[in-house]
């Protein structure tokens, strides 16, 4: 069965059709790129797939459930985590309890358990901090505990979102442009750090980005959207070479 | 060991002014002095929690505290008084000292309730529309009390005095300090435990981002109901004292003035510090009386204070610090998070 079913996927804007008829399937332990040019409606699919937004037709299955209706956190708790195109973070709280929060699905313990301290409330919680300081320590960013996100540099910002959504341990993780802002450095650290993830974790990543050599070195299928339609789907070679997504890129002039 | 002296200081202390009270070495002034500032701590620190931590405006609180005052007290007045159109107590004096804090806790129940009115708007609503939302709530309980003639209507309400007098005649102690204290002890207890649990810290991650807070699995509907209803709950328990310690309630004075006040304490403070709500409470009640020469004047005074204090620091005394965090050396006695 695959993780993720996606069948004529459409979403409307008042007038405009942000996406079109859109499919997919992607099975366990893939990774797989979503790209085209500005505007063509890719992060809208990643905002219906975690409930921000509603289809307006078409269905979508997650682990062969169908997620309509559900809300954002909802579907987070079936397993699905993401980060954004622009850094999200809670600013005014440390980098800790930025990955303890997104455990909140399973916090396991009631409003009273939380009043009265019971076992079961310090059990739980000490099993957060374990899990929190776990990943922390595991993507290296342990040193930062302690920080507010404002306070560290763009590149780092970018690993602890990544962390907090691992933190919800997903089985699928959509990635919204990771590579967006980062030097040509933080782009390696980047791609080994999401290649690392994919093996220890063993999850599913669906990752939107502009940047070829990210796309080009984790991807093993590429799917190309323009104008909310999906104009290619293949594997990175035949992208390359595919004419239609060459004109999509560069417009009709230049060819 | 250590992180006890704090909690066996605080009790200590406690108990030195029921003491002081007790033996009449405060005098009646004092005494009532120190009980409103005990409700204006649990006012202030539970307003804190909607709009401090979740970053909201409610300027309605004087209705939950109303809520609170008057469903509490028609609690008591039906045990324990008599009165013309509630008929005869019904039960005993001896059981007063189970009475008062059940009417509590009743009173509280019941503005926690009425929370409700903001809390479910609060699910689709923002800022600006929320907080006139707020406003309209604090409005709807008044002008319905002013409309209830079994409670007295505009002319108040009383009769809880027999209560506090039935208590103090079984065991002479002045019960409605305890009261208050433990009141005071209780709302910064609970609500230091929410805002310091990962379940609590969804409130500030909904101030801060609150789609990233949805999608990051935070039940954002349920965290704002929790703290809605957790906030006025407590302003009704604030409430129900105020009532028992007065033993007169009327409608006027839980008015938007009320509230205005209460805001006043929490900016004063800081947002999101419990400590700079109970210190802002504290010190608001004191300069209120230091200022009692100044009549009517008081009132322009205070706003000018407020005034300048937006102009040159926004984010209150304590910003979203609290004491250990400019004392760290307290840290050692007690974990303020
Ligand atoms: N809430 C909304 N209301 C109206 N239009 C929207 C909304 N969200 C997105 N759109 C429109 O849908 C289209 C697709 O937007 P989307 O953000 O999905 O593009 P994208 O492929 O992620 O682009 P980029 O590479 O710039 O991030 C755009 O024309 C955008 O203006
Ligand atoms: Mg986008």
């Amino acid at each position: 069965m695959s993780l993720l079913e996606i069948n004529g996927l459409t979403r409307r804007f008042g007038g405009l059709i942000a996406v079109n008829d859109f499919n997919i399937e992607l099975g366990e332990h893939e990774v797989v790129a979503l790209i085209g040019p500005n505007g063509a409606g890719k992060t809208t699919v990643f905002n219906l797939i975690s409930g921000f937004y509603q289809p307006s037709e078409g269905s979508i299955r997650f682990k062969g459930k169908d997620t309509r209706g559900l809300r954002p956190h909802q579907v987070t708790a079936l397993g699905v985590a993401r980060t954004f195109q622009g850094i999200r973070l809670w600013s005014e709280m440390d980098v800790l309890d930025n990955i303890r929060i997104a455990q909140h699905y399973r916090l396991g313990y009631s409003l009273l358990d939380c009043f009265l301290r019971t076992k079961n409330y310090m059990t739980r919680e000490k099993e957060i901090d374990r899990i929190a300081w776990e990943l922390l320590e595991a993507m290296d960013l342990k040193e930062f505990a302690h920080e507010l996100p404002r306070n560290l540099p763009y590149g780092v910002q970018r690993r602890v979102e990544i962390a907090r959504a691992m933190s919800v341990q997903p089985a699928l993780l959509l990635l919204d442009e990771p590579a967006a802002g980062l030097n040509s450095a933080d782009v390696e650290e980047l791609i080994k750090l999401v290649r690392w993830i994919h093996e220890r974790f063993n999850v599913t990543i669906w990752m939107i980005e502009h940047q070829m050599t990210v796309v080009m070195s984790l991807c093993s299928r590429i799917k190309v959207v323009d104008f909310g339609t999906t104009i290619a789907d293949g594997t990175p070679e035949e992208i390359q070479s595919n004419p239609t997504v060459i004109k999509a890129y560069l417009g009709d002039d230049t060819i | 060991m250590q992180k006890k002296v704090f909690t066996i200081g605080l009790f200590a202390c406690i108990v030195a002014l029921v003491a002081l009270a007790q033996f009449h070495l405060l005098d009646d002034y004092y005494l009532s002095v120190i009980m409103f500032m005990g409700v204006n701590v649990i006012l202030a620190a539970s307003l804190n929690l909607v709009n401090g931590y979740m970053g909201e405006f409610s300027c309605g609180h004087g209705g939950f505290m109303c809520v609170g005052a008057y469903v509490s007290s028609l609690c008591t007045v039906l045990m324990f008084s008599k009165n013309q159109m509630l008929g005869a107590p019904l039960l005993p004096p001896q059981l007063a000292f189970i009475g008062l804090p059940i009417a509590l806790f009743i009173g509280s129940m019941a503005a926690a309730v009425a929370g409700l009115v903001v809390a479910i708007p609060s699910f689709k609503t923002r800022g600006d529309y929320l907080a006139i939302i707020t406003l309209a709530a604090n409005y709807i309980v008044i002008s319905a009390i002013n409309n209830m003639e079994f409670v007295g209507g505009p002319r108040g309400f009383m009769g809880m005095s027999a209560t506090v007098r039935d208590m103090e005649n079984m065991i002479d102690l002045p019960w409605m300090l305890i009261f208050v204290l433990l009141g005071m002890v209780f709302t910064i207890w609970i609500l230091r435990r929410f805002v310091s649990s990962t379940l609590g810290k969804g409130v500030p991650a909904i101030c801060q981002d609150e789609i990233a807070a949805e999608i990051m699995s935070v039940d954002t509907n349920h965290m704002k109901l929790i703290a809605f209803m957790l906030s006025s709950g407590l302003a009704g328990l604030a409430g129900g004292l105020y009532a028992h310690v007065l033993g007169y309630v009327n409608p006027q004075s839980f008015d938007i003035m009320r509230s205005t006040e209460v805001m006043v304490m929490v900016y004063l403070g800081g947002m999101g510090s419990l400590s700079g709500a109970a210190i802002a409470a504290v010190s608001y009640t004191v300069l209120m009386e230091a200022l009692r020469f100044l009549d009517v004047w008081k009132w322009v005074v205070i706003p000018l204070l407020l005034i300048l204090l937006m102009q040159f620091r926004p984010e209150g005394l304590m910003g979203n610090r609290e004491l250990s965090d400019f004392f760290p050396k307290l840290r050692k006695y007690y974990s303020f998070k």
